[in-house]
């Protein structure tokens, strides 16, 4: 055990015990047994070494190729406060807060910041911001209006953003509730089935003896949600989230993932029940990396490693971004052309679709046009509303 | 225990696996904590060589159970002899023995048959159990195995409780056909094996063509490194790499750009389907001879 304090400075227990509430933080699953197991493995690796001890770790406390990946960043940035900002980069203390959280994370993103990260930011360019949307679409709820036509991106006070998501989950029970809308026999139906009741008692001169009845059959569609998290969707990401957290909540078979130059899977995190928790978590997992887009990668991603799991002949997959994409354009057309063998239904829902004059001309979006079935704008939540038309159809 | 995997890393060298440290430093961790080992991977990137490797490593032997769907407790586990049974009953009928008698004796050690489970925990000396494409099975089979994986002991209603005589060294390998329980996840260590990259993948062809032309090896090499970047259904693994270097030698070839023709065609033991072979025309391959030349 000596060995290893020389790594750390402070006693490695609790040293070890902040890294595992670090993993654990990030989605892994580790519990006491797992650090008894981390500590006698640090103590057994003689002479210290960190190439040994991240290489042993990692084969202990992983589980699947995802976290395999990560694990490396994970390490670097608990031990050696690398590739997570400057800030982190003083002395890294030792111990862990009664948060459970240890200390590192704190400092990386103090609460301020992470409300900032939901906050909305004006747009960066001045012809944008002078062009406000006016929303081409129906209008649902009249008394609500006011807040329904603002463009979302603009909703910057916390209870308009809790209301957002409020008139969100409304829409999506809605749309669930109009996945089947044609009625099967059924024994213990809610309605009687008329046609087929007058055809069994024809020969009872038609005299409707025995009652038929039919009900709409359970047959949900399997939701799979895709949120750009990029730099040029952040003006619309605090709402969309509200929105894909508002489907989540009320779809039992539905997957989340967000994307902005890889792919991340959100639904343990937005299925967290307390929502400031959730969204805590989120900007934890979606800031830091930045960068630019790169869809179709996180597309690709998606197909090799999830698509075979979570898609099946009902999934309609929502693909919520603006479409500016750093790949080359070939890449989208192929990707989504494997995305859509698999699929049902591709909705792409595209914030600027809402903006005066837009036309998807961005490379991407216009390579990305012959797969779509349906192209929606998504600056409102009166856009929104208008999907319920398009599931409907399902 | 004291954990160093360089010198397992060299034995494996020795007997022709090539292992990364991550990997090596799984091994290690396996014998050392006689904790199951999972790896995961794409195929055709050594996840059964591994087994077979430390078999040779560790002086032991190497039993296997490859899984598929329908796999259940008794092919694994143990069966009995049924037909030595029913001969056995057959030739002691003029014996007048008493029917417990007989009931004894066809229900011994003999009249039993060593199912791959049983077998790997009745070794004096611990063997490597090897059990392939734990995906395949399903998920009933994983929570048996799960439970012989923490008790080492089988309970045969006939005979009684059998306990290990020595622990197995458990390497599990799955290809990601079909998510694993959390709970076997969480009682094995875990490695994920990569395709190699280009000085490993040279080394491993080095080691298993001792007589391959270094220049040949070189472009065999990166051509199948940037044939793994192309968008393909099956990306080829290091035992197709290994089988097309075996048939270029075969047909006598020097280097990639002496004959595109012959190239493009053995180029089907890289490429296994349909849709892959067509999405690698001869331009394409040129282009990628031109590359590595």
């Amino acid at each position: 055990m000596s060995g290893t304090t020389s790594i750390t400075g402070k006693t490695p227990v609790s040293r070890v015990r902040g890294f595992l509430a670090h993993l654990r933080l990030n989605g892994f699953t580790v519990g006491p047994a797992e650090a008894e197991a981390a500590v006698s493995l640090i103590a057994a690796i003689d002479p210290p070494d960190a190439v040994a001890t991240r290489l042993g770790l990692k084969t202990m406390l992983t589980g699947e190729r995802g976290q395999w990946e990560r694990f490396d960043e994970l390490f670097a940035a608990y031990w050696f406060g690398r590739g997570v900002k400057k800030a982190s980069m003083v002395t890294a203390g030792g111990g862990e807060r009664e948060s459970g959280r240890p200390p590192i994370w704190e400092r990386v993103l103090p609460r301020a910041e992470r409300a900032e990260a939901m906050r909305v930011i004006e747009p960066d360019e001045a012809g944008d911001g002078a062009d406000m949307p006016e929303a081409p679409t129906p209008v649902v709820a009249s008394r609500r209006e006011a807040l329904m036509r603002a463009d979302l991106g603009r909703l910057s006070r916390a209870e308009d953003i809790v209301e957002a998501e409020r008139i969100a989950e409304r829409l999506a029970r809605a749309l669930r509730y109009r996945l089947s809308r044609r009625r099967l026999p059924a024994h213990a139906g809610d309605v009687v089935d008329l046609r087929r009741t007058l055809r069994r008692n024809l020969s009872r001169g038609g005299e409707p003896v025995e009652l038929l009845r039919k009900k709409r059959p359970e047959r949900p569609v399997n939701l799979v949600l895709l949120l750009d998290v990029s730099g040029s969707m952040r003006l619309y990401s605090g709402y969309l989230v509200s929105f894909v957290r508002g489907l989540l909540g009320c779809w039992l078979d539905a997957d989340a993932f967000a994307f902005h130059t890889r792919l991340i899977h959100l639904t343990d995190v937005l299925r967290e029940g307390d929502r400031r928790r959730a969204m805590d978590r989120l900007s934890l997992m979606v800031e830091g990396f930045g960068g630019g887009t790169q869809i179709a990668t996180a597309l690709k991603t998606f197909n090799d490693r999830y698509a075979r799991k979570v898609l099946n002949s009902r999934s309609v997959v929502i693909i919520m971004s603006d479409g500016y994409d750093t790949d080359p354009s070939e890449m989208i057309a192929a990707e989504l052309r494997r995305l859509k063998g698999r699929a049902r239904r591709l909705i792409w829902l595209n914030p600027l679709l809402g903006w005066r004059d837009y036309a998807p001309v961005a490379r991407a979006m216009a390579a990305a046009m012959p797969f779509i079935d349906c192209f929606a704008a998504a600056h409102s939540l009166a856009s929104l509303a208008a999907l319920e038309r398009e599931f409907a159809g399902i | 225990m004291t954990l160093d995997f360089k010198p397992l890393q060299q034995e494996l060298a020795g007997v022709g696996y090539i292992a990364g440290d991550s990997l090596a430093m799984a091994l290690c961790l396996m014998v050392g904590l006689k904790r199951p080992l999972l790896i995961e991977g794409e195929a055709g990137v050594g996840k059964t060589e591994v087994a077979k490797a430390m078999a040779a490593v560790l002086k032991t032997h190497l039993i296997r159970l490859q899984c598929y769907e329908g796999l259940d407790a008794n092919a694994t586990l143990y069966e009995w002899n049924y037909q030595r049974q029913l001969l056995a009953i057959r030739a002691h009928e003029r014996d007048q023995l008493s029917a417990d008698a007989i009931e004894r004796q066809v229900f011994s050690e003999p009249y039993l048959l060593r199912r791959p489970l049983l077998e790997s925990i009745s070794q004096e000396t611990s063997p490597v159990l090897l059990i392939d494409e734990i995906d395949r099975a399903d998920e009933e089979f994983e929570a048996f195995l799960l439970e012989i994986l923490s008790d080492f002991q089988v309970t045969i209603p006939e005979l009684g409780t059998i306990r290990a005589r020595s622990i197995p060294h458990v390497i599990l390998t799955s290809n990601g056909t079909r998510a694993l329980s959390d709970a076997l996840r969480r009682r094995c260590l875990y490695s994920y094996v990569d395709f190699p990259d280009e000085t490993k993948e040279l080394t491993i062809l080095r080691v298993r063509l001792p007589g391959v032309d270094e220049r040949l090896a070189g472009q065999i090499v990166r051509f199948v490194q940037l044939l793994r970047r192309e968008h393909l259904e099956k990306k080829p693994g290091i035992a197709e790499t290994i089988d097309w270097a075996t048939a270029l030698i075969g047909l006598d070839i020097r280097a990639l750009d002496a004959d595109p023709r012959a190239v493009q065609a053995s180029l089907l033991c890289l490429l296994k389907t349909e849709a892959d072979l067509k999405s690698v025309p001869a331009e394409v391959s040129a282009r990628l001879i031109g590359k590595v030349a």
